[in-house]
């Protein structure tokens, strides 16, 4: 039988069902695999779920855009590795939901901006940027300084918990302990290092009466880049 | 017309065949929109651009800044101007080419939901009087089609609680990012590509009076790039921590892309053949033809930047951002223009334009200002790329990141003054078109055509 396309530009169920199968196979062979093949994510030790006031911290660092001038993935590139660290692993963002890889550098890559600068600098650099680097063009985040919104923080942790990031029933309980201990250095932190290693415990922006968006966004910043030890491993153990 | 023709006297035969006039009310409420939301997003587009050559233009305010405005200006750009451009001239459209009236009551409905829309399409083409669903309609389908598939795969969250506005994306990490990619660069090859090439299948014919050069080639054309375009997301994703094998894949079929875009191309502008004169008497065909060029010219610099090694220095810069603009600009809002102005006289049923030459003056005042737009991106995006992997003499990065944000300034300055080009545009076009349908006789000197009889009469 001699095909003709007649057929189908007269039969709009036809049309419809041939289009869907024609769009659907590319997606399904690129996605469904990353689901289920295991190198995928390499395993590497000291990824850990953001500690409660890193997660809100992620959280404002989504709301503002900040992923639309600056991205969290180093490529495997001489220059990149010189000027921000070792390249990103997929298990470094294995919580992320969603991922903050970005696509644009306005401004530096912020993969592993944990700890290259101090508190301080992070704080007046967000109220404004052009006091500390002159050239730069990032509107000021001064408006961060504002108490932050973390009643329904178990709320968040459960909702992560329920995407399948792996927070304990400690974790959910302690979350509002763990978020204001992280703020306070003078507050007993045991419990909160125990659960969330390397953790940052500070009172980032010296406002000693609110737990600030600032100390959230600040948290953050400081703790990215900085869980996998790198010197660990060796380029073989981290081939996907 | 063999089977072709039952299924037509099927669709009569449930519906008594008569004489419905066509539902031109909602295209019209769609024409405004179209124009109002092309104007706000442009504004935004130049208020951005502004603050990224002079940052105290933020002004210090916390709804002002890059971050907060920038989803809105791509918001307003994509789904505000092109999904209204998309829904006015598929509707339009859908009813020309089956010679039927709009199915159900589409007023209330689409604004609603996008489940809707695709009832009213495919409604319409059910109640077709033609036996064959035309070329443009095939584009169109696969468009809502995709979006809805589109859609439902990149919106799977778990929210905080039950009237929050957080919620958190069922994939992580690695699968987050191949899944929004996945979307990413579909929602530019399903909406702002496959959609508007409906666009094109039916208004560039309309303008030129010519019949589509090819119907083979439309028929290569429409399956090969929606079965390609699903592959190419991957490309986003080059060096990153995304498995090789599905960089690959991404890579190779961005590449073999090419074809079928360029199929499309040739298949618009050779509709042109032995009409080309019509470009001198017709502005609004102008927009259309040109915005093939610009479509031809982005999809061939896209297969180039998806190959991994120029994407090494391409992404993280503004060379993508002028990419993309080449393909908005030039190609999906020209095309726009060139419906918009086939469309504003006839739903208002007016002779012709108010003024002709306000058109020109808008597509050269536009195709200047894309000039500038995507000139200074490749310059400021290769340099900005170069320096980033620059190296002294002594072995150490020659270039701090400071250093290369501060040398971008000339060209954000130049993309800022391209922008506010094609906004000033955009403003003479709504000016031209409200009195187009206001029926503002043109002025004799403005008008490129000598004004007709009765136009002149009532002067």
């Amino acid at each position: 039988m001699r095909f003709s396309h007649e057929k189908i530009e007269t039969n709009l169920i036809l049309l419809a069902v041939l289009v869907l199968i024609t769009v659907s196979i590319g997606g399904l062979v690129q996605i469904i695999p990353l689901f289920t093949i295991e190198t995928t994510i390499e395993r590497v030790a000291g990824v850990r779920p953001y500690s409660p006031l890193e997660l809100l911290g992620r959280n404002i660092y989504i709301r503002e855009g900040c992923y639309l001038c600056h991205s969290q993935q180093i490529r495997p590139f001489r220059d990149e590795i010189e000027r921000y660290g070792h390249y990103s692993l997929a298990a470094e963002s294995m919580y992320d939901h969603p991922f903050q890889w970005g696509s644009k550098r306005t401004g530096p890559d912020l993969a592993r901006i944990g700890g290259k600068y101090s508190n301080d600098w992070h704080v007046a650099h967000l109220i404004d940027p052009r006091a500390v680097v002159p050239e730069s063009v990032m509107p000021t985040y001064a408006f961060l300084e504002r108490p932050l919104d973390y009643a329904d923080i178990a709320a968040h942790l459960r909702a992560n918990r329920a995407v399948g990031v792996p927070y304990t029933d400690e974790m959910i309980a302690s979350a509002r302990a763990d978020l204001e201990a992280q703020t306070d250095p003078d507050a007993d932190a045991a419990g909160l290092l125990a659960r969330y290693p390397k953790t940052v415990v500070a009172d980032f922006d010296g406002d000693t009466k609110h737990v600030t968006e600032m100390d959230a966004l600040v948290a953050y910043l400081q703790m990215l880049g900085t869980l996998v030890k790198f010197t660990d491993y060796t380029l073989k153990d981290l081939r996907q | 017309m063999t089977t072709g023709s039952s299924v037509g006297a099927a669709a009569g035969a449930a519906e008594a065949p008569r004489a419905e006039p066509y539902n031109e009310e909602v295209v019209r409420a769609f024409v405004i929109a179209t124009m109002f939301w092309g104007v706000v997003a442009f504004l935004a587009g130049v208020y951005i651009a502004l603050q990224l050559a002079f940052p105290a233009l933020n002004l210090g305010l916390e709804w002002t800044t890059f971050g907060r405005l920038r989803p809105v200006h791509t918001s307003a750009a994509v789904f505000a101007f092109g999904g209204n451009a998309l829904l006015g001239t598929s509707l339009f459209v859908v009813q020309r080419t089956c010679r039927a009236t709009l199915w159900g009551y589409v007023d209330l409905w689409l604004t609603l939901v996008w489940v809707v829309y695709l009832l009213v399409f495919a409604g319409t083409i059910l109640r077709r009087r033609e036996p064959h669903i035309y070329v443009a309609n095939w584009f169109y389908l696969a468009f809502i089609l995709t979006i809805a598939l589109l859609h439902i795969g990149n919106n799977l969250v778990v929210p905080v609680s039950w009237f929050g506005t957080k919620s958190y994306s069922v994939p992580a990490g690695v699968q987050s990012a191949m899944i929004q990619w996945w979307y990413g660069h579909n929602a530019v090859g399903f909406f702002l590509t496959a959609g508007f090439l409906g666009i094109m299948y039916y208004f560039i014919p309309k303008q030129a009076e010519r019949p589509v050069y090819s119907y083979r080639l439309s028929i290569v054309h429409f399956w090969t790039l929606i079965f390609l375009y699903i592959w190419a997301g991957p490309h986003h994703l080059h060096y990153t921590a995304l498995p090789d094998w599905a960089q690959t894949l991404g890579m190779t079929f961005s590449i073999m892309l090419w074809m079928p875009s360029w199929g499309g191309m040739i298949n618009g502008l050779m509709t042109l053949s032995g009409a080309w004169d019509k470009l001198r008497t017709n502005p609004g065909l102008r927009f259309t033809v040109a915005s093939v060029g610009f479509y031809g010219m982005a999809t061939f610099e896209g297969p180039v930047m998806s190959i991994r090694a120029v994407n090494g220095l391409s992404h993280y810069t503004d060379w993508t951002i002028g990419h993309v603009h080449s393909g908005a600009l030039g190609w999906v809002a020209f095309v726009s223009f060139g419906a918009v102005y086939y469309l504003v006289p006839v739903l208002w049923k007016r002779r012709g334009l108010y003024s002709d030459r306000l058109c020109a003056w808008h597509f050269w005042i536009s195709t200047l200002g894309i000039v500038l737009y995507i000139t200074s991106m490749w310059v400021s995006g290769i340099m900005q790329g170069l320096m980033w992997r620059a190296y002294d003499e002594l072995g150490f990065l020659q270039y701090s990141f400071v250093e290369t944000v501060a040398a971008m300034h000339p060209f954000y300055v130049i993309r800022a003054l391209g922008g506010l080009f094609f906004l000033s545009g955009a403003l003479i076009m709504v000016y031209n078109l409200w009195q187009t349908a206001r029926g503002t006789a043109a002025p004799a000197r403005i008008a490129m055509r000598p004004p007709s009889p009765n136009l002149a009469a009532a002067n």
